[in-house]
């Protein structure tokens, strides 16, 4: 069974909004009718957004980090907000676990936003229905587009790849390296969404460089001379030779 | 949560009219048992259920207001097997024809035997209705109280106390009102339903408290921590991600100072409980004013009742928009 989904690398994610315009711009153009902004010039601005990139900072001065939190649909596995809708709606997709909203049989009664611990769903306040992040639906498996091209906008639009997107259940796939070898996590386990969307924690970037590693290691014919060993700064056999 | 003016009219009035049928209906048995005197059925059950009728027609165009496409309502009924507000969708019609049918019924006298009870009790179509329409109205109040049960990480709404509630605060402002509405219509059933009431009243009471007593003492699951899944204990949010509002910053809290919430609390814990028991009490013996008094004393109680409802439970969602800019 296949799971589309994103990962999101903390580590990487430098906060610079580009999926979140990106996101904006690619389904706000679709066929599902746009996202509606209100009062878009005048003081008090809002609109529909699937995608919001947040920042916290973490630890206190002067030994903090600022993290930036891109924050999305999760897709989740076992999704709250799906059952509670009365008109089915709200649905997950067999075929690759993306979470939908059927826009022509909501009713906007606003339930499976109550029902997402995420706050995931925004209701669209001009076409007065539910709305959520598709996965670029309309993209990935849009055929006339290059390969390359068939994935969620975000993904496509973030300078830095922190982004990924694949499917999570197949074991080999980028997005399940990834969660796997750099400790990849979802967010509140404790309600048991399971969602399918991961963040990959910030890491530290440590090198450690062994003594070694500072001496040319390919040269033997320095290694085996006569004791007391030459000093680091005399010529070894490949500054002199040309071999 | 914010407190939508739509769903605390539909459930404070679908409530009272649930509890009004109960008390004709409760009445009726009584009266069938040779346990309270036969009152008018005309005026008292027929015009009992079509006040009751009123307040659920009222209560269901209230919560159209609820609906950003209500021209699409109808779809609701879909998904029974799974959301509770789908089957209250259903069951809130349902529940409204068989009070019309049983008001109907009452109204034109329409009272042929049925079938006999071991007991020589004569069954009538009255008395089939009002055993449908007390299923229906337990059923309802389930159903509604459930839409926010339900919701296990709105861990002020989910628990037993929820639905015991719902019952219980719709089951004695319906009695209260069946209490003033006897007395013009049936006087020698006041002291019974205005008794009843009270004792609903006290009930609720009881509830509710534990309910308020269980909440000020949760603590939450969900943390900053969790939210973002990242371990330090302390963590600040910056930005949420954009200057303006939006529906997450408008749907998950009710804007009101603490002052505001603390006020409406204690209102609702006077004007719900004390208050009316005090004038049932008083109006036992059939003064209509105290017990319309009663009556509206204690709705306005359960609407801000239903307002802190709403207004007290705190969406995990708003740990991610805790800071504009």
């Amino acid at each position: 069974m296949t799971q589309l989904a994103l990962v999101i690398d903390l580590n990487v994610c430098v906060g610079c909004q580009a999926c979140v315009t990106s996101c904006k711009e690619w389904n706000t153009s679709g066929s599902a009718g746009p996202m509606g902004d209100q009062n878009p010039y005048g003081a008090d601005p809002t609109g529909t957004f699937f995608n919001r990139v947040q920042t916290f900072e973490v630890g206190e001065f002067p030994n903090t980090e600022t993290v930036h939190f891109p924050k999305s649909c999760l897709h989740c596995e076992d999704p709250p907000c799906v059952p509670v809708c009365p008109t089915g709606a709200s649905y997950k997709r067999k075929e690759d676990g993306i979470v939908l909203v059927n826009y022509d049989k909501c009713i906007g009664c606003k339930y499976c936003s109550w029902a997402c611990p995420y706050g995931a769903r925004e209701l669209d306040e001009q076409q007065k229905v539910m709305k959520k992040c598709t996965l670029c639906v309309d993209r990935i498996y849009d055929m006339t587009m290059a390969e390359e091209d068939r994935k969620p906008s975000c993904v496509k639009a973030c300078p830095t790849s922190a982004r990924l997107f694949g499917d999570v259940h197949d074991p080999d796939s980028a997005v399940s390296i990834a969660i796997r070898e750099s400790g990849g996590y979802p967010l509140m386990p404790e309600w048991g969404t399971h969602p399918a969307n991961h963040y990959l924690p910030r890491r530290k970037t440590r090198i450690k460089i062994h003594e070694d590693e500072l001496e040319r290691a390919d040269n033997p014919l320095k290694v085996d001379r006569q004791l007391p060993k030459p000093a680091m700064s005399e010529p070894t056999l490949d500054d002199v030779t040309t071999w | 949560m914010h407190p939508a003016f739509s769903v605390i009219f539909l459930t404070t009035l679908i409530g009272a009219a649930q509890g009004l049928f109960l008390a004709l209906f409760t009445a009726q048995s009584y009266a069938a048992f040779k346990l309270l005197p036969q009152p008018d059925a005309h005026a008292f059950y027929g015009q009992g259920s079509f006040l009751a009728l009123l307040l659920l027609v009222a209560g269901l165009a209230a919560s159209f207001f609820h609906l950003g496409r209500p021209e699409r309502a109808w779809r609701s009924a879909a998904m029974w097997r799974t959301s509770w507000l789908s089957r209250e969708v259903i069951v809130l019609p349902a529940f409204m024809g068989v009070v019309f049918l049983y008001g109907l019924a009452h109204w034109f006298d329409w009272h042929p035997v049925l079938m006999t009870l071991p007991g020589g009790l004569p069954v009538d179509p009255t008395a089939m209705l009002g055993v449908a329409g007390t299923l229906l109205a337990f059923a309802l109040f389930v159903c509604t109280a459930m839409i926010y049960a339900c919701l296990k990480f709105l861990r002020e709404w989910h628990s037993p106390l929820t639905v015991a509630n719902y019952i219980l605060l719709g089951g004695a402002s319906g009695f209260t009102l069946a209490a003033a509405f006897a007395s013009q219509t049936a006087p020698e059933l006041v002291s019974f339903l205005a008794g009843w009431a009270a004792i609903i009243t006290l009930l609720g009471l009881v509830s509710r408290g534990a309910s308020l007593y269980r909440n000020a003492r949760l603590k939450p699951k969900s943390t900053l921590q969790t939210a973002i899944g990242i371990k330090h204990p302390r963590i600040v949010q910056k930005t949420q991600g954009f200057m303006g509002g939006s529906f997450n910053t408008r749907e998950f809290f009710h804007r009101q100072p603490v002052a505001v919430l603390r006020g409406v609390k204690w209102f609702f814990i006077v004007a719900g409980f004390p208050v009316p028991l005090l004038l049932l009490v008083f109006g036992m013996q059939g003064a209509t004013g105290m017990l319309a008094a009663a009556f509206i004393v204690q709705y306005a109680g359960l609407l801000a009742e239903r307002w802190f409802f709403f207004a007290q439970a705190n969406h995990p969602q708003n740990l991610y928009y805790q800071c504009i800019a």
